[in-house]
């Protein structure tokens, strides 16, 4: 079997578009040096990248000041210096039962810390009603964060709803948008979130390595920096300065990861959000229409392709996520990821903890063919372990 | 330029000179990046020098859109 299928773009998208790859191997050769550190002709290149990416960034997410793009390492850790800047002397904060480890662990460290937090639940189909975030904020809530859209179900959550009851109540919002950003539109000002934390590596088409935070207007004056260290600005004063983005920038960046995401992001503008969004829209409806028809096959979240990103999660009757994962990367070079997700509360609240489910992310790249090739393979192992189950 | 004599203009941090340096090009206003000259500050980043005639444009480019530190003509 020679043929491969990749359907784990929900974790790292691949392939990546040939720009963001010549981007880096451009920066590699012709610039490569340290940015805003020296004063030299491919230092100060070096910053160019850096703010053309800010720039690109700012653009896609409706971001009115580029100088609020922070980059991170991922996702991750912009949402440890949200949950931790906001919550390390304690307060409160409200989440919901459908969130990532990226979300849940930093909230439990800060309730080690004494701080606390509320979570809402959401339906077995992941679905989240606003008002059940309304009915959990205290008196002491410094913090709303959710994701945009489940990794385990792909279900879309209404930030923009969540985004009004914030405003109303005066609490900050952080999105956590690792599954969304670059397909399904975000915009911070029209939205009025205040906290959008990004990864490059998925929708964004940047290498793994690279992230960030959209902090709208005067919020960086809420938290801490996670990090502190050289900027390459204020050299003389040995304190972190507190204008952005070097507030929260200490140590040499990822500049030649920064290239490609720049690269990437330039990739989604050339090729239309809309358009890459219809064509995993497609890819979605194949799945869950093929699947949906295999006894045995269980599939999770809102089965709609309106309602959620391009991820199906699925169980096969009598065969484990995991030996579900090894038989198609086996017999049918098919990679799908299996088990939890690092969202045990996710698959709680789907009723699919701990056993977990295959999760199948098509991605821009997926063709229709490769769609069909994993239909045929899950319907083939479906009948084996029917046959064998006999024996 | 005159002989000997130009203007710099001094920012916070490298991202926002760079972020200065698109408004000058947007502007069309003739800039250099350079090193921050050491006797005008300890700092080791970059600024950007012009001719003492533009400024009054450099000025009314990054108003509102960029904040900067000071202007100095040396």
């Amino acid at each position: 079997m020679n043929r491969t299928v990749y359907l784990d773009n929900a974790a790292t998208s691949w392939p990546k578009p040939s720009s963001t790859i010549e981007a880096m191997v451009e920066f590699n050769r012709s610039i490569g040096a340290n940015p805003g550190r020296s004063g030299h002709a491919r230092s100060v290149d070096a910053g160019r990248t850096l703010i053309d990416a800010r720039e690109a960034v700012a653009g896609l997410f409706g971001a009115s000041n580029m100088l609020g793009v922070i980059f991170t390492k991922n996702v991750t850790e912009a949402l440890n210096i949200v949950i931790s800047g906001l919550l390390n002397d304690g307060g409160h904060a409200v989440t919901t039962s459908m969130e990532h480890n990226s979300v849940m662990r930093p909230l439990n460290a800060a309730r080690a810390r004494g701080a606390d937090f509320s979570v809402a639940p959401c339906s077995r189909r992941g679905e989240l009603d606003p008002r059940d975030i309304a009915s959990i904020i205290m008196p002491d809530t410094r913090l709303i964060v959710m994701t945009h859209a489940s990794n385990v179900t792909g279900t879309i959550m209404p930030v923009a709803e969540v985004a009004s009851i914030a405003r109303e109540r005066g609490i900050p919002l952080c999105v956590d948008a690792a599954q969304t950003a670059g397909v399904i539109p975000i915009d911070v000002g029209a939205m009025d979130i205040g906290f959008l934390a990004f990864t490059g590596h998925k929708s964004l088409f940047g290498p793994q390595g690279t992230g960030g935070l959209v902090l709208g207007k005067g919020y960086e004056r809420m938290i801490e920096p996670l990090m502190y260290g050289g900027t390459g600005s204020r050299s003389e004063f040995e304190v972190q300065p507190d204008f952005l983005p070097d507030k929260f920038e200490s140590g040499t960046p990822n500049t030649i990861g920064i290239a490609g995401l720049g690269a990437g992001i330039a990739f989604i503008g050339q090729t239309g959000m809309d358009a890459i969004r219809t064509h995993e829209k497609k890819l979605t409806a194949r799945l869950l229409d093929g699947l949906g028809s295999i006894e045995g096959v269980r599939i999770y979240g809102p089965c709609d392709p309106e309602r959620q990103t391009a991820v199906v999660s699925l169980t096969l009757q009598g065969m484990s996520s995991s030996e579900l994962a090894l038989a198609l990367d086996e017999d049918y070079g098919i990679m799908a990821r299996s088990g939890l997700h690092c969202a045990p509360s996710a698959h709680r609240t789907i009723g699919t903890f701990p056993e977990g489910t295959l999760r199948l992310s098509p991605g821009y790249f997926t063709t229709r063919e490769d769609i069909e090739h994993t239909v045929e393979a899950i319907a083939a192992l479906a009948v084996r372990k029917k046959s064998g189950a006999k024996t | 330029m005159s002989a000997a004599e130009y203007c710099v203009i001094l920012f916070d941090s490298v991202s926002s000179t760079l972020l200065a340096e698109k408004f000058l090009k947007k502007a069309a206003i003739l800039h250099k990046v350079i090193p921050v000259p050491r006797h005008i500050s300890s700092d080791c980043g970059v600024c950007i020098r012009f001719s003492p005639d533009l400024r009054d444009r450099v000025e009314q480019a990054l108003t509102g859109s960029v904040e900067f530190r000071e202007i100095c003509t040396l």
